[in-house]
């Protein structure tokens, strides 16, 4: 579980030295309640890692325990060190100082998020203001600019605005703009987007990725679409674990693991022809409590095997820097091939895989019916 | 309303036109609290000029005069409300009466407020063993009888203005104290809570920048409405004779002063009488008023949708009739340009 691997030179080409490093993180809320089960990632300056999963895989719970904002009852073991600062084992009066000034939170929904009764520059200027890093009048002055920053027009007159005049859109930038206030090493987004429609979505996005350049984001989603146009490396989650990482055009194009291969599937694909049915993957996440020792995705698994009831580890599979945990892995799909030996060991790249849309490696094969 | 109805449903051109259906109802509700308001303003202006307005020292007994009734002159003094037993002017002895209403009234609502909301906001924040023990004191605080534990105070302070401040506010703290609590429960959950200790803010910086003004104007709800109940409390203490002592004035003690002639000198129990009823109704209705502006909930007005757009009334729009523009608008499908993109707006 505690593999580590490093990531290539992300796209951006602004990506420094590592900022997060996460191993083997759990949030555990009894024996046997591990909600997160062994998170392993890191995350450079400048560089966007997307935690990608379905409902209940932990991803938020993985977020919130990075910004220490875990709710009463929960656990956390193993290791997080942001910038030299262990996040693991920070009392209350700790986690503040980090807050704001090292780690930003930016959360899904910026109605709620924001204080109707305040303007939104005042509560821009508020976050420097508990962090003390500017004089009063120099508050003021900074919170225009970073509204600017994240391109919301005419910032002088909206920084006097109250959330409710503004659209979600807008509220979600100054949302970005409160989490980049304190200048943080490590920006936590816990699916910023979700709430927005999809053109909006697309200019925060840009604006995400532009704004973030100094910082590391853990960009938490479940929207494949989102990952492929923020990421540089993505982390799957499934069932509290780590069941694939690696560089973004590895993952979409070249999953190793099948839930990866599964979730790929899974997603609309616009410009190909409506063949039926958009293939799903049949059950659902363990529960809680429900999880054995096995990988946890056997039962839903189209490749599982009797070797699948011992816990792959997360094991590095290419010279780029993609690891799954997974014993029979391979992006080419068909459970027969996967069975192939030595492919656990060291599966190499084989050829050109078909891609995200129309993998046959999806579960379900259903092409009888057309529209619902 | 049926006025802001056919304007709406018959010339129903612009979509713009008709909206000033609401604002009568905004004005109307602004002029409800104005008479009340005006009326306690009128009670306080008098409380503070009391020494100014009054034709007599409230206290100077007039022996030759006593028992005078309304408009009556005895040697030369003119009285226009009459006089007690003592020969006092009862003019002078209301004016002077209001001043010990309304300030024990403000004092304990402030200090009751003030402390109700201060344990409040600290149980609801806290909650743990700090909230059960404060809730449960305010529990018992409610449980006890009002009058009993006035006598014991006044037995062991002895009868004071103070004291009466005292004796209420020990009683009445758990209401702030129950609104605040559940307020702020309601509050910490939400967003902008999360939002502040996310970015590192202290607890007592998001409890007085982002809790308090949530629960303020509920506690000045609440207060408006304990205003004119103190006003009473406090006439009853007097009445008992553990409020104000004599010889000064109070509303509660010039009735039960006069309760024994109340055959006889009518005027004597009629006009205080009067006094506390005009001020407790404004009072009342006054927080009444002001609950209605500061409750979000209610101030909505409540006016049904309507159709906007040329009215045909009883037609579906377009989209919705089978034919009109193709198939229903289906999510996977290219849409039809008739689609609308916001259908549930027009329905």
């Amino acid at each position: 579980m505690t593999t580590s691997y490093t990531a290539r030179d992300t796209t951006r080409g602004t990506a420094g030295a590592t900022v997060l490093d996460v191993r083997d993180l759990r949030v555990t809320f009894g024996p046997g309640l591990d909600a997160v089960d062994g998170l392993t990632l890191s995350a450079r300056r400048g560089e966007t890692v997307a935690v990608v999963g379905e409902s209940g895989c932990g991803k938020t719970l993985s977020a919130l325990a990075l910004a220490g904002l875990l709710p009463e009852g929960a656990t956390v073991t193993g290791s997080a060190v942001l910038d030299g600062h262990q996040l693991v084992g920070r009392g209350e009066r700790q986690w503040r100082a980090l807050r704001g000034s090292k780690v930003g939170m930016i959360f899904q929904d910026a109605a709620t998020a924001l204080n109707p009764l305040m303007s939104v520059g005042a509560q821009i200027e508020e976050v420097m203001a508990i962090h003390g890093t500017y004089r009063r009048a120099a508050r003021r002055a900074r919170a225009v600019e970073l509204l600017a920053s994240v391109g919301v027009p005419d910032a002088e007159t909206r920084a006097r605005s109250h959330p409710h005049q503004l659209s979600g859109g807008m509220r979600q930038r100054v949302m970005i703009a409160m989490a980049l206030a304190g200048s943080p090493d490590l920006v936590v987004a816990d699916e910023p987007t979700t709430a927005l429609d999809v053109t909006v979505q697309a200019q925060v996005l840009a604006l995400l990725r532009e704004s973030t350049r100094d910082a590391a984001v853990l960009f938490i989603t479940h929207d494949m679409g989102v990952v492929a146009e923020i990421a540089d490396r993505v982390v799957v989650m499934y069932a509290g674990s780590v069941v694939e990482a690696g560089p973004l055009d590895e993952v979409l194009e070249r999953p190793h693991h099948p839930y990866t291969a599964a979730l790929l599937a899974s997603v609309p694909d616009p410009d190909a022809p409506r063949a039926g049915e958009l293939p799903t993957i049949p059950g659902r996440v363990p529960p809680l409590g429900e999880r054995g020792s096995g990988c946890p995705f056997r039962d839903r698994c189209p490749k599982a095997r009797e070797r699948c009831a011992e816990r792959p580890p997360l094991s590095e599979l290419t010279p780029g820097g993609s690891a799954a945990a997974c014993w029979y892995p391979g992006h080419t799909g068909a459970p027969e091939r996967a069975e192939a030996p030595g492919r656990a060991t060291a599966p190499g790249t084989t050829g050109a895989g078909p891609g995200p849309d129309g993998d046959p490696a999806t579960p379900t094969t259903p092409h009888e019916e057309g529209t619902s | 309303m049926s006025g802001a109805t056919t304007t709406a449903a018959g010339a129903g051109t612009a979509p713009a036109a008709p909206v000033p259906a609401a604002e009568p109802r905004v004005r109307s509700g602004r002029r409800r609290g104005l008479i009340p308001a005006a009326v306690v303003a009128l009670y306080v202006l008098v409380a503070l000029c009391a020494p100014l307005i009054s034709p007599f020292d409230p206290d100077h007994a007039d022996l030759v005069a006593r028992l005078s009734g309304p408009f009556a002159s005895a040697h030369g003094h003119f009285h226009l409300l009459g006089t007690d037993a003592l020969g006092r002017d009862v003019l002078s002895r209301a004016f002077y009466g209001s001043r010990v209403s309304i300030a024990v009234a403000a004092a304990t609502v402030v200090v009751s407020g003030a402390f109700g909301v201060f344990v409040g906001v600290l149980a609801g924040w806290y909650r743990g063993w700090v909230g059960v023990v404060v809730m449960r004191v305010a529990d018992i605080a409610l449980s006890v009888p009002f009058f009993l534990l006035a006598i014991l105070v006044v037995a062991v302070l002895g009868p004071s203005l103070v004291n009466v401040v005292i004796c209420l506010a020990l009683v009445r703290w758990p209401r702030y104290t129950r609104i605040a609590y559940a307020s702020v429960l309601e509050t910490r959950e939400r967003g902008f809570v999360r939002g502040a200790v996310a970015v590192g803010a202290p607890g007592r910086w998001i409890v007085t920048r982002h809790v308090l003004p949530e629960v303020l104007p509920l506690a000045v709800v609440v207060a408006t409405l304990e205003l004119g109940l103190m006003v009473v409390f406090e006439a009853s203490l007097s009445f008992i004779g553990l409020g104000v002592q004599p010889p000064t004035a109070s509303w509660g003690s010039m009735l039960s002063d006069g309760q024994s002639y109340v055959a006889t000198a009518w005027w004597l129990v009629t006009f205080p009488g009067l006094a506390l009823f005009g001020l407790v109704l404004a009072v009342n209705l006054l927080g009444d008023a002001v609950r209605d502006r500061l409750d979000p909930k209610r101030s909505v007005p409540k006016r049904p949708f309507r159709r906007r757009g040329p009215g045909r009334p009883g037609r579906a729009p377009g989209w919705l009739r089978p034919g009109a523009s193709g198939t229903a608008p289906s999510p996977g499908g290219p849409p039809g340009p008739a689609a609308p993109t916001h259908p549930s707006q027009e329905a």
